[in-house]
């Protein structure tokens, strides 16, 4: 079992440092190639969020928690922004709060599909917890350790 | 995000280089629009992503951004050599079903 914490500035260029260390910090597990990919989506869409819904452009902290245990690897992703309105309609593919901003709306369904296990929880004002994990060697996948 | 364009025929290849996600997604959306706008007489654009290493949902929302503004054109709208991430989210996302992969 490994933890780690962090907590960086809501700014797009640490997306790709967030989801960087978290894949480096899931080697020791051995994921595949294509575990590891769907993690680091998985990430920078929960990231991605924080920076523009969560803090609306605007600068704030997310905080990055993660822990392993056996071959689980879970992620916790916080923000203290705006919080979201209707959490199921946020989870409905292809909705988006902004529209107008050439936006798919398929960041949460992305999470959902690519990780094992994913909660969200979020309080309007106060800002969102995105918790997900991802069990490496559950299905045997055709790519090389 | 580098991104490089060759002419062939009646088709616009668009070659798309780095990693796709928000930071970096307003320079390539830009240089995009730029070629398509430059290349509009002609009857396809095709997206090479095989220098693409990295796509999350943003890449979904360019694509869909430059479907559109393509077919203001006439123009039709092609993607090729995604690599198994970048297939996976385009898949999961039905855009092929709008712009084929060849």
């Amino acid at each position: 079992m490994n933890e780690m914490q962090l907590k960086f500035l809501s700014r797009s260029e640490n997306e790709v440092f967030a989801r960087n260390v978290v894949a480096a910090f899931a080697l020791p597990l051995s994921p595949t190639l294509s575990e590891l990919s769907d993690v680091k989506t998985a990430v920078s869409e929960a990231v991605t969020n924080c920076i523009v819904h969560g803090y609306r452009g605007g600068e704030g902290w997310v905080t990055l928690a993660c822990k392993t245990e056996g071959a689980w690897l879970h992620i916790e992703i916080s923000d203290s922004g705006s919080g979201i309105d209707d959490i199921s309609k946020a989870l409905t593919p292809f909705y988006t709060s902004l529209p107008e901003e050439e936006r798919s709306g398929m960041g949460f369904t992305i999470m959902q599909t690519f990780m094992s296990d994913f909660s969200v929880q979020s309080e309007k004002g106060k800002g969102t917890t995105v918790r997900m994990s991802k069990q490496f060697g559950a299905k045997a996948e055709g790519d090389a350790r | 995000m580098r991104t490089q364009s060759a002419r062939r025929g009646d088709s616009l290849y668009i070659y798309l280089t780095g990693e796709l996600d928000e930071h970096s997604v307003a320079a390539a959306r830009a240089e995009a629009d730029g070629l398509i706008d430059s290349n509009a007489g002609l009857s396809r654009a095709v997206f090479n992503l095989a220098g693409v290493k990295f796509m999350d949902s943003t890449g979904i929302g360019f694509l869909i951004g430059r479907y559109k503004r393509l077919k203001r054109y006439g123009m039709g709208m092609f993607v090729e050599e995604p690599n198994a991430g970048a297939d996976k989210i385009l898949q999961l996302s039905g855009l092929y079903s709008i712009m084929p992969k060849l």
